[in-house]
């Protein structure tokens, strides 16, 4: 009779690795795609010729520095997004509680527009401040929604009132700044992956060297934390430590992200439900999330692009389009639930 | 298992003063008492989710604030009331999930594991209930797999903070026969609260009966069980008749109306 639960559990197990085997597949076509296609095309063999190195100098050009850079940045920012959406929303048990609804992206644009128009820093500064108002915000909103336990609905609201006003004081700050300046921080602010170079893939790559697999080891313990408090417990997971841990990492993770492409509107909120679809059952889904998070934001950055015509649109904007509704959506039916 | 000298208690406030008792082995025990009696932080005191503020939790004489978690786990397991299945999960995986505490970095899901859901799905009926989503069962079909999870940890002692809440009658009553099939198939040490005073004298072979945190009394239900202790704890006359169908205790309530004057 073992049969029943052995076969069950196979099955899921199926579903899980062939939906993230499927979601894998799109972002590299995605990516290839991303460096074949544009004013000059360059043929998907020639594509792979220049990236394992035996591409024609011109070509080596628009693929190596040009393209690459930036589709790098696009799947990168994607990745580390879609993981740090999915581990608040498991972590929070809520779905509303993905770092860009509830102000840690807003936390880490106000401190890098901070960065740029009172100091005029550029990249790694950037970043740094980034990391740092991420980490900042995080923690405020953790302490104000703290109340012998962090629940799901106080901490939202919290962070969705943090971020209203860390917006505000960003857009105090561009009305304070010199117009070219707060020109480049605006089209920072949309979340765009345009014009992106090896400086901005670097400092973003190497962060995601610790931050991805640490997520993904901590991220087993998300098996126990999405049981509630109590029950983790009593089967014996550390609830406090990882949770910590956890929190400190998709922190870390949305800010590497914001600093590199900017606040990308919804692809954290986004990521963790998609995946969670794909993948089905109850599972935390970590690896699909992350790559769903980076196919949203190529497929965004490959529209905007090339597909509306003659104006560019950052990749930003095609996610806060699809993303908006959404959120509404999840709004009024949490409402009419009633559920937290 | 037994409790030292156990306080209990959030912040300051001390919610259970000075437990010192023993839970009988391999039986079942009901813990009763008023709401807000601390019936149900005290559960959570001997479960190690809350620490104690002074004395301890013994199991198998060794102090569970000693006891690193996981090997807990092993032993003694705990239904919370009202726990909340994650958005979307199997039953399977769901029951799945009490295995943690036997699983390890090196460790992995194996044919034991399978062994082990599969015997929890079959003694509590489940076992037809694997590939649906938790999400879509009744009532009674949810708790018994909340039941399963707790028995697939195959743990000797099993606590479990009101079983029954929101369950109706006939469910209440087969969730209690379920657990009593378990304590007399492998002598499973039980240990729940539970709200119904008469339920919980028809099952326990032991009651503690709580008051402002103090136990007022524990013992086999057909001697401690009387009319004076009820109005004691609870603020309520009653009268004391053996249950019709199990010859334990039954209470029955004396209120304002609906009363014969003989009763008054």
């Amino acid at each position: 009779m073992t049969g029943v639960v052995a076969a069950q559990r196979r099955a899921e197990q199926r579903r899980a690795t062939t939906a993230t085997t499927g979601v894998l597949l799109a972002v590299v076509a995605m990516f290839l795609l991303t460096l074949s296609y544009g004013e000059f095309r360059v043929s998907l063999v020639d594509v792979v010729k220049s990236l394992s190195g035996s591409g024609l100098p011109a070509v080596d050009y628009i693929v190596h520095t040009i393209r690459l850079p930036r589709a790098l940045t696009a799947l990168l920012v994607g990745l580390a997004f879609g993981l740090s959406g999915a581990i608040f929303q498991r972590l929070v048990r809520n779905p509303l509680a993905s770092p860009d609804v509830i102000g840690v992206s807003a936390g880490a644009s106000t401190a890098a527009v901070t960065a740029i128009i009172v100091f005029g820093a550029g990249g790694v500064f950037v970043s740094v401040a980034a990391l740092t108002g991420a980490l900042l915000t995080a923690t405020a909103i953790y302490l104000l929604s703290w109340r012998s336990g962090v629940g799901g609905y106080r901490l939202v609201l919290v962070g969705i009132g943090i971020g209203a006003g860390l917006s505000s004081i960003t857009s105090f700050l561009m009305t304070r700044a010199d117009v070219r300046v707060a020109q480049e921080a605006l089209f920072w602010l949309t979340g765009s992956v345009n014009g992106r170079t090896w400086g901005h893939v670097q400092p973003l790559a190497a962060e995601l060297l610790f931050l991805v697999p640490a997520a993904m080891i901590l991220g087993r313990a998300l098996n126990g934390l999405q049981l509630g408090d109590d029950l983790a417990r009593g089967l014996g997971w550390r609830v406090e430590t990882t949770r910590l841990a956890l929190l400190v990492t998709g922190v870390l993770l949305a800010g590497a992200a914001t600093a590199a492409a900017g606040p990308v509107a919804f692809v954290a909120f986004v990521a963790g439900p998609i995946a969670a679809r794909l993948v089905g059952g109850g599972r935390p889904a970590l690896p699909a999330s992350a790559l769903v998070g980076a196919l949203v934001v190529l497929v965004a950055d490959f529209i905007g692009a090339h597909l509306l015509g003659a104006t560019q649109f950052p990749a930003g904007v095609l996610t806060a389009l699809v993303g908006a509704p959404y959120l509404l959506w999840l709004l009024a039916s949490a409402n009419r639930g009633g559920k937290a | 298992m037994k409790t030292q000298n156990l306080s209990l208690g959030y912040g300051e406030r001390t919610v259970v003063g000075d437990l010192s008792l023993e839970l009988p082995t391999g039986r079942i025990t009901m813990i009763v008492g008023p709401n807000a009696c601390g019936k149900s932080t005290f559960l959570r005191g001997l479960a190690r989710l809350l620490p104690p503020l002074a004395g301890a939790v013994l199991l198998d004489g060794r102090a569970l604030a000693e006891t690193p978690s996981r090997e807990i786990a092993r032993k003694l397991g705990i239904l919370p009331q009202g726990p909340i299945a994650p958005d979307g999960i199997t039953v399977g995986d769901l029951v799945g999930r009490g295995r943690h505490p036997h699983q390890g970095l090196f460790r992995r899901w194996n044919a034991e594991d399978d062994a082990a859901v599969t015997q929890a799905l079959e003694a509590t009926g489940t076992l037809e209930l694997t590939g649906r989503a938790v999400d879509e069962l009744s009532g009674g079909q949810r708790q018994r797999v909340w039941i399963a999870m707790a028995l697939a940890q195959r743990t000797k002692v099993l606590l479990l903070d009101e079983p029954t809440t929101y369950l109706d009658v006939s469910h209440q009553v087969e969730v209690l026969d379920l657990l009593t099939d378990l304590n007399q198939r492998d002598g499973t040490t039980i240990v729940a609260v539970l709200h119904d005073l008469n339920l919980a004298c028809r099952y326990a072979d032991h009651l503690i009966v709580m008051k402002n945190g103090a136990v007022v009394v524990a013992g086999e239900p057909g001697s401690v069980v009387t009319a004076s202790l009820v109005e004691e704890v609870f603020g309520m006359p009653c009268r004391i008749v053996p249950d019709p169908v199990s010859r334990t205790p039954m209470i029955v309530p004396i209120g304002r109306h609906h009363v014969f004057e003989e009763n008054q």
